[in-house]
C-alpha cells in the first residue's frame, strides 16, 4: 500500500469481496485511493478491475467488506447516488443517447430548468460551449452525438462526468478509442483535476501511457491484490510480472501432438469494421491447423480475437475476405450452413445471449443444430431426440436435477457443456471455441479441459480464444497472439510463457 | 408447505382452465339460457373463426412478430372468393372470361391471403421493417383493397354449397368448429411435433442463438406469417360464407380479439412460450364472457370495459406468477 505524507485516503476499500452465484470476481481486496493523485488499476481481463468499480460506483450493491468515502461507510443504491456523492465513473462502453445532442447528454438526468420548470436550454448550451471549449473540442453542442466519431464521443462522456461535482473519477479504458491528439487533451484534463485535488482512478491496457499519467498503481489478478507501489519505482516488465503471476491455475498437461494432416488454413483473413469501413477489426492474419492440434487464440479484448472465429464461421461474410482451405481445398464459407457443412463448429463466447434457447431443456438444446438427425420428413421423433440429449449429458457429465428442465436453470458450467454438446452433435471437425471456461466454477472447468484434450486426441483441430492466460498455455499445442487487429506474436507451446504473450497481446499500433 | 407448492403449481398450470369453470359455473347459475345444448354451439360457432386466427397469431408471436393485418386479410380473402364465385373474372381485354367452382374459389380467396401474408414476411425479413409497422401497413393496404374489389358494397347470393361451410352441419357438429378443430390440431401437431415449429420456438426464444445454429430464420418467418395470411382467408371465408355475404367492413377489429386470446393464453408477446391449447382456452374465455354479458344484458359500453379488464388480469397474474418462480 502506498503511505502517502499526511493524506487520508478518500476512498477506502477494506477487504471487499463479491461472489456471482459462488464464483469469486473479487477476494479480500485491499485498496486507498488518495485526492489530488492518479491511482493506476491494471490487470489482466478478467481480473477483476470492473467489478471493483462496479461496487465502488454503486451498480453492484451486494458485496461483501466496506468502502468508505471520506471516512463514512457508502451504501450506494445506484449509480446516480454514487454521482451525487462524489464518485463519477466514465464507462469503457459509451452510455450516451446517440440520437440526443451533445448538450442532452452531457446534462441528461441533471438537467437545468427555469422557474416553469421546462428545460432552459439556452443555459445548458452555454455551459456545455464552455466545457467544450475548455476541452479543445471543436463540436457544435446541438450536434447529437450519434454523428461524432468514436473518440469525441468518448470525450463528450468525459465532459458528461466533469460537470459532476466529482470527488473520484473513475476511467475505465478511456483512451481505447480516441487519436492521440485526443489522448493529449485527455491528459491536460486530468492533470488540471489532479491539481484541484481530484482522485483520479485510471483503468487501462496501455502500460506506457500510465508512466505518462498515473502517480500510483495498483495490481488485480484473479480477483486478489497482486501489488502496488509508485510508479516511479518500478518498470513495465516489473508491472506484467505482477500481473501474470505464476501460480499456474490447474494442472493439466498437453500431450504433445505432432503429426497431424492439416486440416484448415487461413489465408489473410481480413475483417473490417461494418460500423467503420476504413478501420479493421482483423487485419491479415493467417495460421493453419492440424489434425489433434490445439491453437490457442490470445489478446486483450478488442484485439480481434473473437471476429477471427466469428469470419471463419462466415457470420460477416460481406465483411470478410481471406481465404480459407479445409483439408487443402479452397472453400467459400458464406453462412453458418456453410461453415456447418465444412465440418467447422462455434462455441460463442456468451452462452445466454448466443448459445441458448434458454427455455428449452437441455436435449432441444443439442439438437438445435442438426436437428435432421432426429427427425423424419420434418418430423422430430422425441425418442431419437432424448437419446442424443441423453448420450451427450453422459459424454459431458452434465448434470441435470430433472430431464425436462430449461436450462436457463442450470448452472454456468452445466449450460456451457449443453452449446458444446450442441456443437459436437453436428460431428465437426474443426471446434472453434471463444471463452469456453468463462464465469465457471473451477470443478467444470477442469472438466472442460480434460474434454478439450480428449477431442483433440481423438484427432479434432481446435481453435480456442481465451483471455486466461495459464488456460492457453496449458492446453495449446501452439499459440498466436492478437492486438489491435493483427497478428503480433506466434509461440510454440515450449517457447511460450506468459510474460512473452502478455508482451505482444500489449504492442501498439505505431 | 411442499403440499402447498404442489397445489399452487396445479393452479398456475390449469388456470385457464380453472378461469374457464369458473366463469361457466356462475354464468349457469345467474342464468338460465347459459348452460343449453343450443348455447354451447352458439359459443363455438361464435369464436371458431377467432380461433383460427388466433392459431396463425401465435406462430407469428411465437417467433417474437406481431400481426395487426389479420382482420384486413380476412376480409379481402373473403371478398375475393365471394366475387370468384358470383362473378369470376373477366378481362375484357383479351375477351376471356373465367368462371370459377366452389373449389376455385376457395382455393383463390386462400392464395391471396397466403400471399398478402407472404408479402408481410417478405418485407419484415428482407426490408427490416419491425412486425408492427409491417403488418399495420398491410392493415390498411388490404382494407383499400377490399373496398376497390367491392366497390363499398357486399357481394351477397353466393348459394347453398358456399353457405354450408358457416352455417351447416356435420355429424351433428357445426361446420365452423369442424374447421377450427381441424387447424387446431394441425397447429398443435407443428408446433410440437415438426422442425419447423422447433425453429419457431428456437427463433422467438434466443434469435442470436438460432442464428449462430444455422437456422433460417427469413425462411422461418416468411412461412410463419404466409401461414398467418392463410389462416385468416379461411376465417374470411367462415365469416363471409355464415352471413352468406362479403361485407368490405368485416373482420374490423379482429386483430385485437385475435391477440386478446393468444396474450389470455399465457403465449409471451417476445416470443418463444406459449401453445396453442393456450390460445384456444383464451379464445373461449373471451367468447364465454361475450356470450355471458349478452346474456347477462350487460350493456355493450360495458363490455368493452369489462373485456379489457380480463385482459389485463389475465397478463398481470401471468407476469405475478412468473416473477414467482
Amino acid at each position: 500500500m502506498v503511505k502517502t505524507n499526511n493524506l487520508q485516503p478518500v476512498l477506502d476499500i477494506r477487504n471487499v469481496s463479491k461472489d456471482f452465484s459462488g464464483v469469486y470476481a473479487l477476494k479480500n481486496i485491499n485498496m486507498h485511493i488518495f485526492p489530488g493523485k492518479v491511482t493506476a488499476i491494471i490487470g489482466e481481463n478478467g481480473a477483476g478491475k470492473s467489478t471493483l468499480m462496479k461496487i465502488v460506483s454503486g451498480v453492484h450493491t451486494d458485496f461483501e467488506g466496506e468502502v468508505t468515502l471520506n471516512n463514512e461507510k457508502i451504501n450506494f443504491k445506484n449509480p446516480k447516488q454514487a454521482a451525487e456523492n462524489g464518485v463519477v465513473i466514465i464507462h469503457q462502453e459509451l452510455n450516451l443517447i446517440p440520437h440526443l445532442s451533445v448538450t442532452e447528454n452531457v446534462f441528461l438526468g441533471q438537467e437545468i430548468t427555469n422557474k416553469f420548470g421546462l428545460l432552459d436550454y439556452r443555459k445548458m448550451y452555454k455551459k456545455t460551449a464552455e466545457i467544450l471549449s475548455k476541452l479543445k473540442l471543436e463540436i457544435n453542442p446541438s450536434t447529437p452525438v450519434n454523428q461524432l466519431r468514436v473518440g469525441q464521443q468518448q470525450l463528450v462522456e468525459i465532459a458528461r462526468a466533469l460537470f459532476m461535482d466529482s470527488k473520484v473519477l473513475i476511467m475505465d479504458e478511456p483512451t481505447s478509442a480516441i487519436s492521440d491528439h485526443e489522448v493529449e487533451l485527455l491528459f491536460s484534463i486530468i492533470k488540471e483535476l489532479r491539481t484541484k485535488g481530484v482522485a483520479i482512478v485510471y483503468i487501462s491496457h496501455k502500460i506506457n501511457e500510465l508512466f505518462e499519467i498515473a502517480d500510483s498503481f495498483e495490481v488485480l489478478r484473479d480477483g486478489k491484490n497482486a501489488g502496488s507501489g509508485e510508479m516511479k519505482k518500478t518498470s513495465h516488465d516489473d508491472l506484467i510480472q505482477m500481473m501474470v503471476g505464476r501460480d499456474i491455475t490447474g494442472s493439466f498437461k498437453k500431450e504433445q501432438i505432432t503429426d497431424g494432416k492439416e486440416i484448415i488454413r487461413v489465408e489473410n483473413l481480413c475483417f473490417i469494421n461494418p460500423e467503420n469501413k476504413t478501420d479493421f477489426l482483423v487485419k491479415d492474419v493467417s495460421f493453419n491447423l492440424k489434425k489433434g492440434e490445439i491453437l490457442g487464440i490470445c489478446g486483450l479484448m478488442g484485439s480481434g480475437r473473437t471476429e477471427v472465429l466469428e469470419a471463419i464461421f462466415g457470420l460477416f461474410p460481406k465483411y470478410v475476405s481471406g481465404d480459407i482451405y479445409i483439408k487443402g481445398k479452397k472453400q467459400k464459407i458464406k453462412n453458418v450452413n456453410d461453415a456447418i457443412s465444412a465440418g467447422i463448429a462455434l462455441v460463442p463466447e456468451d452462452r445466454k445471449l448466443q448459445g441458448l434457447i434458454l427455455n428449452m431443456d437441455v436435449a432441444k438444446n443439442t439438437s438445435l443444430a442438426n436437428l435432421s438427425e432426429v427427425s423424419n420428413y420434418g418430423f422430430i421423433s422425441s425418442s431419437k431426440e432424448k437419446e442424443l440429449g441423453l448420450e451427450f449429458r453422459k459424454k459431458l457429465n452434465t448434470k441435470v436435477p430433472s430431464e425436462n428442465i430449461e436450462v436457463q436453470k442450470l448452472s454456468g458450467g452445466n449450460q456451457q457443456k449443453v452449446v458444446i454438446a450442441k456443437w459436437l452433435a453436428t460431428n465437426p471437425k474443426i471446434l472453434l471455441l471463444d471463452e469456453p471456461t468463462r464465469g465457471i466454477d473451477v470443478g467444470a472447468k477442469t472438466e472442460i479441459y480434460n474434454l478439450i484434450n480428449k477431442l483433440a486426441a481423438q484427432g479434432m483441430g481446435i481453435i480456442m480464444v481465451s483471455s486466461e492466460l495459464p488456460e492457453i498455455l496449458a492446453l495449446s499445442d501452439n499459440i498466436i497472439v492478437l492486438s489491435e487487429s493483427k497478428l503480433t506474436g506466434r509461440f510454440t507451446n515450449k517457447e511460450a510463457t506468459e510474460e512473452k504473450l502478455m508482451k505482444a497481446a500489449l504492442v501498439e499500433k505505431e | 408447505m411442499t403440499e402447498t407448492k404442489q397445489i399452487k403449481y396445479y393452479l398456475i398450470k390449469f388456470q385457464s382452465v380453472i378461469a374457464l369453470m369458473l366463469m361457466c359455473i356462475v354464468l349457469s347459475f345467474m342464468t338460465d339460457r347459459f348452460l343449453t345444448g343450443e348455447n354451447a354451439w352458439n359459443v363455438m360457432r361464435q369464436i371458431s373463426v377467432n380461433v383460427v386466427i388466433s392459431v396463425g397469431m401465435t406462430l407469428v408471436i411465437l417467433t417474437g412478430g406481431i400481426d395487426l393485418s389479420v382482420g384486413s386479410i380476412l376480409a379481402i380473402s373473403g371478398a375475393v372468393t365471394a366475387g370468384m364465385l358470383k362473378f369470376g373474372a373477366e378481362m375484357p381485354g383479351l375477351n376471356i372470361f373465367l368462371g370459377f367452382t366452389l373449389v376455385g374459389a376457395l382455393v383463390g380467396g386462400t392464395l391471396v391471403g397466403t400471399f398478402l401474408g407472404w408479402f408481410n414476411g417478405l418485407t419484415i425479413t428482407k426490408f427490416k421493417v419491425p412486425p408492427f409497422v409491417a403488418t399495420l401497413a398491410m392493415l390498411t393496404i388490404a382494407r383499400g383493397l377490399t373496398m376497390l374489389w367491392t366497390g363499398g358494397f357486399p357481394i351477397t347470393g353466393l348459394g347453398d354449397n358456399f353457405a354450408f361451410i358457416g352455417t351447416g352441419w356435420f355429424l351433428g357438429i357445426p361446420m365452423p368448429v369442424w374447421i377450427s378443430a381441424v387447424v387446431v390440431l394441425a397447429a398443435v401437431v407443428l408446433t410440437k411435433k415438426t422442425v419447423l415449429g422447433r425453429y419457431i420456438y428456437a427463433i422467438g426464444g434466443n434469435e442470436k442463438a438460432a442464428e449462430l445454429s444455422g437456422l433460417k430464420i427469413k425462411k422461418v418467418k416468411m412461412i410463419v406469417y404466409a401461414i398467418a395470411g392463410a389462416l385468416s382467408a379461411i376465417g374470411g371465408i367462415i365469416v363471409t360464407s355464415r352471413l352468406d355475404s362479403a361485407q368490405p367492413n368485416a373482420g374490423f377489429g379482429f386483430e385485437l380479439d385475435s391477440i386478446a386470446a393468444v396474450v389470455i393464453g399465457g403465449t409471451s408477446l417476445s416470443g418463444g412460450k406459449g401453445t396453442i391449447m393456450g390460445t384456444v382456452q383464451g379464445a373461449l374465455i373471451i367468447g364465454i364472457l361475450n356470450n355471458g354479458l349478452v346474456l347477462l344484458n350487460v350493456s355493450p359500453f360495458w363490455q368493452q370495459v369489462i373485456k379489457g379488464l380480463v385482459i389485463l388480469l389475465a397478463v398481470v397474474i401471468e407476469k405475478l406468477n412468473s416473477k414467482e418462480e
